[in-house]
Parts: structure tokens; C-alpha cells; sequence
């Protein structure tokens, strides 16, 4: 099995790489490859030019700005955030889930922003994203740009950047103070993609009530979905079973997505109990606001 | 073939400690540059696509599928093949070792890629539970059905490397 033939750039700069996806025809980005690889080996991706962005330097930071903004570089590779301290700080549900997404050797050269490209709806870090109310900063020849995720993830494994631009950076604002994450998710053998997978942050207020709820769920649409439903149910509510339980209970109403192997019924049953007990363990997780 | 440098070119790395060059397309992945061009055939390649595992080698000493990197990629980095874990002709590797006296090998197909991420994984968690190996050898598919040994001569290999370390 091989790729299909392409012609080959391993510009230095980002300038440089946006050039070339600007000049070249049918030209893709090439980021950890741990996708884009795999679909060119099965010939599912066929392009005239391969701009590989991994010889650039600066992509991979990860930096904390003033306001308590977490910062991380597209091409930081996903086992280098798995163990950064200002990751497991700034976003502990990002470690939780970087411990389910693939195996440590596809870890080893994943980036965070080839999977938010990617967009799979089953993938953990663009649920991740979307729990966490994150912007992504893409740049082009016009320049930068940013825009929430929510913009951003426009369709089943399509995201919303134009042919000539890299996405560089996504950003995710600071946890509130005594904020409780979870990341769960069902997946049939460790590293699958997952059938249903959950993310939920509950930030307590001064009284140990609710105050904010972020719920969403991956594998259920084609782009990682919030429950504002569950979200309202949950604002002001005293943790405990009785207000999971019935913010569980929206999933009720979902309208999965349903292949080969899994039923939307099945998704939609997961989608319930694995929300609940997420909302459990974030609840449990939750300090002082 | 083409002085075309987007279309081939001369990859030179260090492939188990030794310089090692040669000029192929820029669609040769690192496995098949490892196999074909500088002959080290102790590098498997099951399903080329990521899943299997057999194909994982250390670049810069982390475990990557060598069948999701291109060869043009490995330019100027250390490579570290199942050829090259062994200290010299005449020993093996602690893992080699146990994996041999456990028979943590039948048809020894998954076996390169095994070593490979355990020789990674050991030096990051010395001391492993056998759940945090299974994990670890989770991206590694065993079609003999051997993870029990493997679990087992792990965990041998990390007490002895322990030992050797100490």
C-alpha cells in the first residue's frame, strides 16, 4: 500500500506555507499525519501537493496569557500536552481525554490541530473544544483570524478554514475557580474512537450550587454537540442525582447519528448514562468558587 | 529519477547509530524506506494504515507507526529499529530476553513493534502495573494471542532493568 503520488514542501516558515497553499492547486496541509497519512495510504485523499507544516518552528507552543488563557500551538503534538503541567492545570479534561485518543505511538506524533481539522465526530479533542468554549486562530494570506469553535466546526469532517489556511493555535479560556471536569467516554477497545463520548465542566458558586454547566457529547452528531437544554437544568441546581438525573434526561430527545454497528437508540442510551455519571465525577471534582 | 526535490530526494539519517542515506520518492513512508532501501527487514508492516502496530520504531526515542511517516520526514533524526535494541551480536535486550524465555512470541510478527513501544514506555514508567502495560501495548495487535506472555516478560524485563539501573 502506497500513497498516491504528490509532490512534496517542507517550507520552514508559516508564510511560506501558506504561500504555497495559496499558489499550488490542490494542495493539503500536512500536520502529525496520524489521519491524512492513513487516507493517503488508502488513497482517500489524493492530492497534487503535500505541505508538510511539521519543519516550522513556533507552532508548538503552549503558553499561559495573563488572564489565564491556555494557548496551545496547532502542531504541539498530543503526548507533549498529555504531560505538560500547564495543561493539566489549565484543562484537566484535555488529559483525561488525550489518555483515550489512539495509542501512545499516534499520540507521539498527533498534533492538536490535525485532529481539530480532521473534525471527526467521535474524536476526543474537538469534544474537548467545544466543552471548553474554545477559539481557534487560523492564519492565510489576509492575515490571521479567529473564531469560536462552534464557527469553526461547520459539518461532518468539515472545518471552517479556506484552502489557503493553516489553523495555528486554539485557545481556551481560563477555568473558573473551583470549575469540576470530566471527560468519559465508551469506545469498544482503548484508542477506538469513541461510540459516545461525554465532556462536562460544573463551576460551583459561592454557595456549592451550580452556577455553570458545560455539557457535550461527541460520536452523537456530525460535529461534537452542546446540551444548552441540560446546561439550563443544571444553572443554580444543587449537585446531586436528582438534577443529573433529569439533566440526563434531555439526551432523551437526541437523534443520534446510526451505522453498521451501532443503532442510534444504543448512542442515545449511552449518551444518558454516561452523562450522568460524568456530571457525578465533575461534581465530586468541583472546589471552592 | 526526477532532480525534482518535491518529487524525490536524499534522506539521511541515523538508523541504529549508524549514518545511513539514500535518495527515494517523497510517497516512501519511513517503514518502507527502513525495509527496502537500507535493508533492515525487522521492521514489520501489517495494515499500513496505523492500526497494527507492527511497524513502530523510535525517532529521537518515541515510539511513532513508521507507516504514517514519510521517509523525508526522518532527514537528520535518530532512528532506532528492533535491530538495534540488542547491546551487541551477542546479547539481547533485557526485553528480548524475556520475551524469549516467556514465549511472549509465536509467529513473531507483532514482535518488533512490541519491543519498540515497551522500550519507550519502560523508560518513561520503570515500574508498571500489568494493567498501565496492557495499555501501553494496546495500539499493538497480537494475533497469536499473546499478550498474556507479553504482560508477563514485561514485567520481568522492567525488574531486571531496574536492577541493571541500580
Amino acid at each position: 500500500m502506497k500513497p498516491p503520488p504528490f509532490a512534496y514542501h517542507d517550507p520552514r516558515t508559516l508564510d511560506e506555507a501558506i504561500a504555497l497553499l495559496a499558489g499550488l492547486p490542490n494542495a493539503r496541509p500536512l500536520a502529525g499525519g496520524q489521519s491524512m497519512m492513513p487516507m493517503l495510504n488508502m488513497r482517500f485523499a489524493q492530492p497534487d501537493h503535500l505541505v508538510d507544516l511539521n519543519r516550522i518552528t513556533g507552532l508548538e507552543t503552549v503558553e499561559v496569557e495573563p488572564d489565564g488563557t491556555l494557548a496551545i500551538g496547532a502542531m504541539a503534538r498530543q503526548r507533549d500536552l498529555e504531560r505538560h503541567p500547564a495543561v493539566a492545570r489549565g484543562c484537566p479534561m484535555m488529559v483525561e481525554a488525550l489518555g483515550q485518543v489512539g495509542h501512545r505511538q499516534t499520540r507521539n506524533r498527533g498534533t492538536i490541530g490535525g485532529s481539530l481539522c480532521h473534525l471527526d465526530p467521535a474524536a476526543e479533542l474537538p469534544l474537548v473544544a467545544a466543552a471548553s468554549d474554545a477559539v481557534v486562530v487560523a492564519a492565510g494570506p489576509k492575515g490571521r483570524r479567529e473564531a469560536t469553535f462552534a464557527d469553526f466546526a461547520r459539518g461532518f469532517m468539515t472545518p471552517g478554514l479556506d484552502p489557503d489556511e493553516v489553523l495555528v493555535a486554539v485557545r481556551l479560556p481560563a477555568l473558573p475557580a473551583g470549575a469540576g471536569c470530566c471527560f468519559l467516554e465508551f469506545a469498544r477497545r482503548h484508542g477506538d474512537f469513541a461510540i459516545v463520548a461525554v465532556a462536562v465542566t460544573l463551576v460551583p458558586d459561592a454557595a456549592g450550587r451550580i452556577a455553570l454547566a458545560r455539557i457535550a457529547l461527541g460520536g452523537v452528531g456530525p460535529v461534537p454537540l452542546r446540551l444548552p437544554e441540560a446546561e439550563a437544568a443544571l444553572r443554580g441546581a444543587a449537585p446531586g442525582a436528582e438534577a443529573f438525573g433529569q439533566a440526563a434526561a434531555t439526551t432523551r430527545h437526541l437523534d443520534p447519528l446510526e451505522d453498521a454497528l451501532v443503532p442510534a437508540w444504543y448512542r442515545r442510551h449511552l449518551a444518558g448514562v454516561l452523562l450522568g455519571r460524568a456530571l457525578a465525577t465533575a461534581a465530586g471534582r468541583m472546589g471552592r468558587a | 529519477m526526477s532532480d525534482d526535490r518535491s518529487l524525490s530526494r536524499e534522506v539521511t539519517c541515523t538508523v541504529n547509530g549508524v549514518k545511513r542515506a539514500a535518495t527515494v520518492s517523497v510517497r516512501r513512508t519511513l517503514a518502507d524506506f527502513l525495509r527496502h532501501d537500507l535493508g533492515l527487514t525487522g521492521t514489520h508492516l501489517g495494515c499500513e494504515h496505523g492500526v497494527c502496530g507492527a511497524c513502530t520504531v523510535l525517532v529521537d526515542g518515541r515510539a511513532v507507526r513508521g507507516c504514517l511517516m514519510l521517509a523525508v520526514q526522518a532527514e537528520d533524526r535518530a532512528v532506532t529499529t528492533v535491530e538495534g535494541l540488542a547491546p551487541d551480536a551477542a546479547s539481547l535486550h533485557p526485553l528480548q530476553a524475556a520475551f524469549a524465555r516467556h514465549h511472549a512470541l509465536q509467529c513473531g510478527f507483532c514482535t518488533p513493534g512490541m519491543l519498540t513501544t515497551l522500550v519507550e514506555f519502560l523508560a518513561e514508567v520503570p515500574e508498571p502495573t500489568p494493567a498501565q502495560v496492557r495499555e501501553a501495548i494496546s495500539g499493538n495487535l497480537c494475533r497469536c494471542t499473546g499478550y498474556e506472555p507479553i504482560v508477563t516478560a514485561t514485567l520481568e524485563a522492567a525488574a531486571a532493568m531496574r536492577r541493571q539501573a541500580a
